[in-house]
């Protein structure tokens, strides 16, 4: 161990963490996938999907916005946490419509790819079939809100790495959907293809129009190896 | 209240056709067919629910609507799609690219209707007992026959994969082309087993050939009629499944509509609803929805082209025609001896197309052109002319779907088989066994109906309930405005 780092431990596995850094970042820097959604590198965390609850010491917290202590006892893949994302995931599938057979993100897509790693072929949960809005005011954007999960990462990569600030919500509860800054829709914002935000989107509600399905199915993100497979290392491995 | 008189007779569900469906005939207190109907009693909505969807999303859409030949939906719309972003000419690569998927699916779906569906009343015969007449007893007679029907299904299914990139609800086809080309493995793959293919596809004309022509006497009217027939052909005339214009003959060859492009199909057909089914009836505006209704499908596709561009097929379709007494044909079951003359056909095509060395270029996509806002195509379906039409906002969003499918096409004609063989089977008759319902399933399942894609109008529909006694007289009506 070096000076300044922060050990820990992951289902038992000694890792160190550099301060400043959340368990999933530390765990993420040793090799070790915790599932996440609203969380993504280079954003600030927000907490809010859940997907990433950890038990620390006993208690769940989310792992994304916790930082590492010293001799932190964390349990990550374990049934009852894998139950409990399970049901997480199950439910963001029947809050929205999510038609993944025809949905043009289908294999690059994070909440499915989720859904696969946790086994999920059907969801438990009646479906809401909630009634959602596109936006398709923009010439080169499209939002679609029946596949928003709320995550917020077009709104904080927006704010931080665009420095736009064009994405945020409106309404509580079940009524909660993304807004954007402009009565007329996304078409009357700054919005650009180029923005970071754009790419943000862990689901297909937010989509560079025309691109459809130019990526055949066999060649897409999550067709050959698992969402985790690029963090997970075995122990030991560099 | 109904004359008790009167018997209601229900064949339900309807076997050996794909989706569901049911034939009511009502009989007088004498069993005289009063009333004889083919009712599609499934309802999809496509065209409701494709509106508001982004149109580079339709061809991946809309061939959810069913499971059977979404590829010919998946191509249509592709096909229509192009002319939304101003697309008329694909790169020769994406063109063969869905002309080889297209091919593999006809292949696929004749092999799937002739042997899976149509050959327990082929082979083992109209009457044979219902427990036999399936397609295990066409396993346990005829093995080598039934593995043929699933080896020659399966190559038409690897070619939709690898043209697709799945073998059901691809996504290849995208706007102004196609997302992948062949590798040379799977064009390898594919070559080693078309000569079985080939040699199969022959053997199947020839089965159908002689089943024909050894029952022709009791064929010959079989839930026959004249009809106008309607199809796509090339500028020369030629049978093409992928693209082509519309032609329209009458009973005897006479040509109704010649050339007529997808865009200007309004000008010639219209549709026309009844209120007993969820499924429209087409017809020839120059004739009227009287007179106007058409078939589609392989007989109406030899009875309106001039010729074949593959030998075998070709040579195939002259003998057709020779042994029943030259073209059009009005023969009912000649549908199954056509339908292997395009088996045969897709094989020669698929060896064709195998052969080009374009089907490994990578210009996959022609660059957009000039926007439109509305755009049909049409292509031939496994089942018959399939007509897409869309208008698209100037937002992407999909405004408007017309979907004119195969079966549609031939309701009126499904209809009119069913009462002619009602009248010339049951009427009369003490007693209506099962083997002389299964002969109403016959005259249908001759025109490989796929009832699953046939039914998608959503709204209020109009409709009118009426309750006639055995007498006719009207006991009551309801009628609800559309």
């Amino acid at each position: 161990m070096t000076d300044g780092t922060i050990p820990l431990t992951v289902d038992g596995r000694p890792i160190e963490a550099r301060p400043g850094q959340t368990i999933l970042e530390a765990a993420e820097a040793a090799g070790i996938y915790i599932p996440r959604l609203c969380w993504l590198q280079g954003l600030s965390p927000s907490g809010s999907c859940r997907v990433c609850t950890v038990r620390v010491n006993g208690r769940p917290q989310a792992a994304c916005t916790q930082p590492a202590a010293p001799g932190m006892v964390v349990e990550n893949d374990t049934e009852e946490l894998r139950a409990l994302r399970r049901d997480l995931i199950d439910m963001l599938f029947v809050e929205g419509n999510h038609f993944c057979m025809f949905c043009e993100k289908s294999g690059n897509c994070e909440l499915q790819a989720l859904a696969y790693r946790f086994g999920i072929t059907a969801p438990k949960y009646p479906f809401l079939f909630p009634q959602r809005e596109l936006d398709a005011t923009h010439p080169d954007l499209l939002i679609d809100r029946n596949r928003c999960i709320l995550c917020g990462r077009c709104a904080r990569a927006s704010r931080e790495l665009d420095g736009k600030a064009l994405f945020g919500f409106t309404g509580r509860g079940p009524n909660r959907r993304l807004a954007v800054g402009a009565a007329a829709g996304l078409g009357a914002t700054a919005a650009d293809a180029a923005d970071r935000a754009m790419a943000a989107c862990p689901t297909g509600a937010l989509l560079a129009k025309r691109v459809g399905y130019a990526v055949p199915v066999g060649r897409r993100r999550y067709d050959q190896a698992p969402i985790g497979s690029e963090v997970a290392r075995p122990a030991g491995g560099e | 209240m109904a004359n008790p008189a009167t018997q209601r007779i229900v064949i339900e569900p309807l076997t050996r056709v794909e989706g569901h469906g049911k034939v009511t005939l009502l009989l007088d207190d004498r069993h005289r067919v009063q009333q004889a109907r083919l009712h599609i009693v499934e309802f999809r909505g496509f065209e409701r629910f494709i509106q508001g969807r982004p149109y580079w999303e339709v061809p991946v859409l809309v061939q959810r609507l069913c499971g059977i030949c979404p590829v010919s939906h998946h191509l249509c719309a592709a096909k229509a799609i192009d002319g939304i972003v101003g697309v008329d000419r694909l790169p020769p690569t994406a063109d063969k690219m869905r002309r080889l998927m297209h091919y593999g699916q006809i292949f696929q779906s004749h092999a799937l209707h002739f042997f899976y569906l149509a050959s327990p009343d082929l082979l083992l015969g109209f009457d044979a007992p219902v427990e036999r007449r399936n397609v295990v007893g066409v396993i346990a007679e005829h093995p080598e026959l039934a593995l043929q029907g699933v080896a020659m299904r399966k190559f038409g299914q690897e070619i939709i994969l690898a043209t697709a990139g799945k073998k059901i609800h691809g996504t290849g086809a995208i706007p102004g082309g196609i997302n992948k080309n062949l590798s040379v493995p799977e064009r390898d793959r594919l070559l080693a087993d078309l000569p079985r293919m080939l040699e199969w596809s022959q053997k199947a004309v020839a089965l159908a050939r002689d089943y024909t022509l050894g029952q022709l006497e009791r064929l010959r009217d079989f839930g026959s009629f004249e009809s106008n027939h309607v199809g796509l052909v090339r500028p020369d005339g030629a049978l093409d499944l992928y693209d082509g214009r519309l032609r329209a003959v009458d009973a005897r060859g006479g040509v109704l509509v010649d050339q007529v492009e997808p865009g200007d199909y309004l000008d010639v057909i219209a549709e026309e609803v009844r209120p007993w089914s969820y499924m429209k009836f087409p017809y020839l505006k120059t004739l009227g929805p009287a007179d106007g209704w058409y078939r589609v499908g392989p007989l109406a596709r030899l009875n309106v082209c001039d010729s074949i561009d593959t030998p075998l097929a070709e040579a195939a379709r002259r003998e057709l025609f020779a042994a029943l007494g030259g073209r059009p044909s009005n023969v009912t079951m000649a549908y199954h001896w056509a339908r292997m003359v395009e088996l045969l056909h897709a094989a020669e095509v698929i060896e064709r197309l195998l052969g080009d060395a374009d089907l490994q270029g990578e210009d996959l996509v022609a660059p957009a052109g000039e926007r439109r806002f509305e755009s049909v195509a049409m292509l031939e379906a496994p089942r018959g002319t399939l007509t897409h039409h869309y208008r698209v906002d100037e937002n992407d969003l999909v405004t408007m779907a017309n979907l004119i499918v195969s079966t549609t096409c031939n309701n009126e004609a499904m209809n009119r088989a069913v009462r002619r063989i009602a009248d010339d089977q049951i009427s009369g008759r003490p007693e209506i066994t099962e083997a002389l319902l299964n002969q109403i399933e016959i005259g249908i399942r001759a025109y490989d109906p796929c009832l699953s894609c046939a039914t998608h109008a959503l709204g209020r529909m109009p409709l009118e309930v009426t309750l006639v006694d055995a007498r006719g007289e009207v006991l009551d009506r309801r009628t609800r405005p559309s």
